[in-house]
């Protein structure tokens, strides 16, 4: 069983196409003002920025990071290019998120040793490297939880093999908190009974942990601790539908907020539907309220479909009928019906990098600009020349979403200059530097924001 | 108000102002008819649903003007069952007497004041021929999406350029985009408007058949479509939003194409697409001299059959939802038609050919995003 886990993703991602960056400190995230670090570069870790942390904590911590608001499409295509580097090794290939899946050799390799497995993984290591440019932390084991373990242990850039006459000397030491299944509400609760380490955890008296947690889930915690991980690896062709949530670890309020949560949950699922080669017609959404009570609301598609961009219309529009102002704790986005085919997207391929929701970014390395949310104040609006109204009332339903300007880390094009990214914006305004992932680091050159020249591109070929 | 007409005229006008009406009324007085006769023997029918209106003029003998307010539905109902007689309407008090032949019906009025006056026909027009007009609309309205939740892709979108007219719609798995020449009244006339697929092809459908459509469009803020054609007029308000920048999808070019004629590849892949289940597609092989096609896999139904194609480029398999091949090829009227490629997985273009050695015919192109199978 392997585990792979793509270093840094987001960021590295980022550092791999905008030379300027490398070795410096990068934060992508939500750039706004209640926006969440999604990924920080491992330069900006140093400074104590996490994932899930406020975009403002981090800002206060390393004001001098770049702070990117994502290039969605970016991460998709290299995740795409490692899941199907992933599929060469195995077809039991189970994605978790766009940078981490789980791979099962047992099919393939039957019966391989701990060298076997350290040379197959290093072969695929340096295929990822070769393809896309990234490092990928591997860990390999007899389960998946110390396959994922193991992953993590010397990250990045690292391969770690477990053999299984050795899980048991790695697992013991580590601390609870490490069992999947084990957050900070159980973790307390086992600290509570002097339960610290897994080695704690699996000399407990089971009746006493099902006592406290329940019996599916106090014998899980006591099995996984003891090494026993009786998951398989599915992959998505197998699957009957494909979903990914989250549980917030505060009740969420803010309607903004939550779709951003939505639209990167979409991502995972839409990753997942990609390495399955299937697609589906049927968007489910779970939303679970502050006092536990979960709804379910879907809609069928007129055709199935894997692109996040649909997914994520069809899951933002049925969140929309949703009231979410007592709080929410937990979000989850479901794809069912599931087809191995998929009529794909024209529209996908226009690559729009302001998507329905998406705030218009504001610059990073540059002054806050006081809170006031630009959400609805859309700079351009409709074309010069046209005769489509501004404002008017939308006689067909709700109005088409507000164009967001530039965001940070954008991918654009300039008709003189060529290919480059947008380092910040505002005030009329936008800072681009000419830099692709090829090139030396790059000029940077100030436009108005409305320059003709200037357009929105899709990510660079690595 | 007291007024004889040809059984035939009215018919026809009624219907033509009925198709405005609304299911639902949001207020009861825009489920009528507006029937207004003036004196210089000349009746007019409208409808209005705050979003399209129609209105039509029809010669009449006006022996009263005035003007009544009665249910659209029931009119339109009445004066196609009537016998081909002249008909009589007359406003007695609070109702309306119509009498044909032997037949005798009351209507009941609603107040003329409370209906809203009808947006006016935008400034800034030009015209086209009706033929031209109705195939364009066809052409096109078959990419449009009917799905409601996104109102931007139910649209038709029109661009203006001085004397060039191009249409363009959407589902977002094909584009169909036509260009067309029509006469502005003033020459450099630019604009762009999002208009209704379903509306446009029902003015389309029933302003056609006559020589030659006004079409208006406003300059600026408007927000409003008008047409016009031989005493018909319909206007309607366009729909909100930005439209993708769909022009770009086209591929630059294509190192592959395929010339195959077209009403037996229609026949063909009506045929294998018996066995494709519902969304499943038709995988298309093109090799030299041969368009291979299946539907089906695996332990369903399998159909396969072949015909003769002239293949420029690289052999290619690529697959397709049957109902949108079939659209697009329907959308032609050539013999031949031409299928672009650029990749298998890259979107395809259908254009009409007349021959079968030749240039395709690029007035008008279906892009159409092929199926990607699971592998």
């Amino acid at each position: 069983m392997l585990h792979l886990d793509l270093d840094a993703f987001f960021a590295a991602v980022e550092q791999r196409d905008k030379p300027s960056l490398r070795g410096k400190p990068v934060v992508v995230g939500g750039t706004g003002w209640r926006g969440v670090v999604a990924t920080a570069s491992y330069e900006a870790r140093a400074f104590g920025i996490g994932s899930a942390m406020p975009t403002m904590e981090a800002r206060r911590r390393c004001p001098n990071a770049a702070f990117l608001a994502g290039r969605f499409s970016a991460y998709r295509r290299v995740s795409e290019q490692v899941m199907a580097l992933a599929h060469e090794l195995s077809p039991l290939v189970e994605p978790v998120s766009l940078d981490e899946a789980y791979v099962d050799l047992g099919p393939t390799h039957p019966g391989l040793d701990a060298a076997g497995v350290s040379a197959l993984a290093e072969g695929f290591r340096a295929r990822v490297r070769a393809t896309t440019g990234l490092t990928v932390s591997v860990g390999a084991g007899p389960s998946k939880l110390v396959a994922k373990i193991a992953s993590d242990l010397r990250k990045p850039d690292a391969l770690v093999v477990v053999p299984a006459d050795e899980q048991r000397d790695l697992l013991a030491p580590l601390p609870v908190r490490r069992i999947p299944g084990v957050g900070a509400v159980t973790g307390e609760r086992l600290a509570r009974f002097g339960i610290r380490t897994v080695a704690d955890l699996a000399a407990a008296d089971e009746a006493e942990l099902v006592r406290m947690f329940g019996k599916a889930h106090g014998s899980g915690l006591r099995a996984y601790a003891r090494g026993i991980d009786p998951r398989p690896v599915v992959p998505e062709r197998d699957a009957k539908s494909v979903s990914a949530e989250e549980t917030f670890a505060v009740d969420l309020t803010d309607r903004r907020e939550l779709v951003e949560r939505a639209r990167r949950l979409v991502d995972r699922v839409a990753v997942r539907l990609a390495t399955g080669g299937v697609s589906g017609r049927t968007v489910t959404i779970k939303l679970r309220r502050y006092d536990f009570t979960t709804l379910n609301r879907s809609r069928t598609l007129p055709q199935p479909t894997a692109s996040p961009r649909e997914i994520a219309q069809a899951a933002t529009a049925l969140l929309e009928t949703l009231d979410v102002a007592d709080g929410v704790r937990l979000l989850g986005v479901g794809v069912s019906g599931l087809t191995e085919y998929t009529q794909q997207d024209l529209l996908a391929e226009l690559d729009e990098p302001a998507a329905p929701g998406e705030e218009p970014g504001a610059e990073p390395g540059g002054a806050e600009s006081g809170g006031a949310e630009p959400g609805g104040a859309e700079p351009g609006g409709a074309e010069p020349g046209g005769i489509l109204p501004q404002g008017s009332t939308a006689p067909y339903g709700p109005p088409a979403p507000a164009r967001s300007g530039w965001s940070p880390g954008q991918d654009v094009t300039h008709d003189e200059h060529g290919p480059g990214w947008v380092q910040g914006s505002g005030v009329g305004r936008v800072t681009v530097r000419f830099e692709g992932p090829r090139t030396p680091v790059g000029r940077i050159r100030t436009f108005r924001d409305d320059d003709p020249a200037l357009h929105p591109a899709g990510p660079p070929v690595w | 108000m007291k007024l004889q007409v040809e059984r035939d005229v009215l018919a026809e006008a009624v219907a033509w102002a009925a198709r405005a009406l609304p299911s639902r009324p949001p207020v009861p007085v825009l489920a009528g008819v507006l029937l207004e006769a003036d004196a210089q023997g000349t009746v007019t029918l409208s409808s209005f649903d705050y979003e399209v209106s129609a209105r039509v003029e029809v010669p009449a003998r006006v022996d009263e003007p005035g003007r009544a307010l009665v249910s659209g539905r029931l009119l339109a109902d009445i004066s196609r069952s009537l016998p081909a007689r002249p008909v009589e309407l007359v406003t007695e008090g609070t109702k309306v007497t119509l009498s044909c032949g032997a037949s005798r019906f009351n209507l009941l009025t609603m107040p003329v004041e409370e209906y809203p006056s009808l947006p006016a026909m935008p400034s800034g027009s030009g015209t086209l021929p009706g033929d031209t007009f109705t195939e364009a609309v066809a052409q096109v309205t078959i990419a449009a999406s009917r799905d409601e939740t996104l109102p931007i892709l139910t649209g038709v979108r029109m661009e203006i350029e001085g004397n060039r007219l191009t249409l363009m719609a959407t589902d977002r798995y094909r584009l169909a985009m036509r260009e067309l020449e029509w006469q502005p009244d003033a020459p450099e006339t630019s604009a762009i408007a999002l208009v209704r697929a379903r509306t446009l092809s029902e003015v389309a459908r029933s302003m056609g058949a006559t020589g030659s459509i006004t079409m208006a469009l406003g300059q600026g803020g408007a927000d409003l479509i008008g047409f016009e054609a031989g005493g018909r007029h319909a206007t309607s308000l366009l729909v909100d939003g930005e439209y993708p920048k769909v022009r770009a999808l086209f591929p630059a070019e294509s190192p592959i194409h395929a010339v195959v004629e077209r009403a037996p590849l229609m026949e063909a892949v009506k045929r294998v697409a018996l066995v494709a289940e519902r969304n499943t597609p038709v995988r298309l092989r093109f090799e030299d001299g041969v368009l291979a096609l299946e539907a089906g896999q695996g332990e369903d139904a399998q159909a396969s059959e072949s015909l003769d194609a002239t293949l420029t480029g690289e052999s290619i398999s690529i697959a397709f939802n049957p109902q949108f091949l079939l659209d697009g090829l329907g959308a032609l009227s050539t013999t031949y038609a031409r299928l672009s490629f650029t990749q298998a997985t890259r979107p395809a273009v259908l254009t009409g050919q007349r021959e079968a050695e030749g240039d395709d015919d690029e007035s008008y192109r279906y892009l159409l995003m092929p199926v990607r199978l699971a592998t």
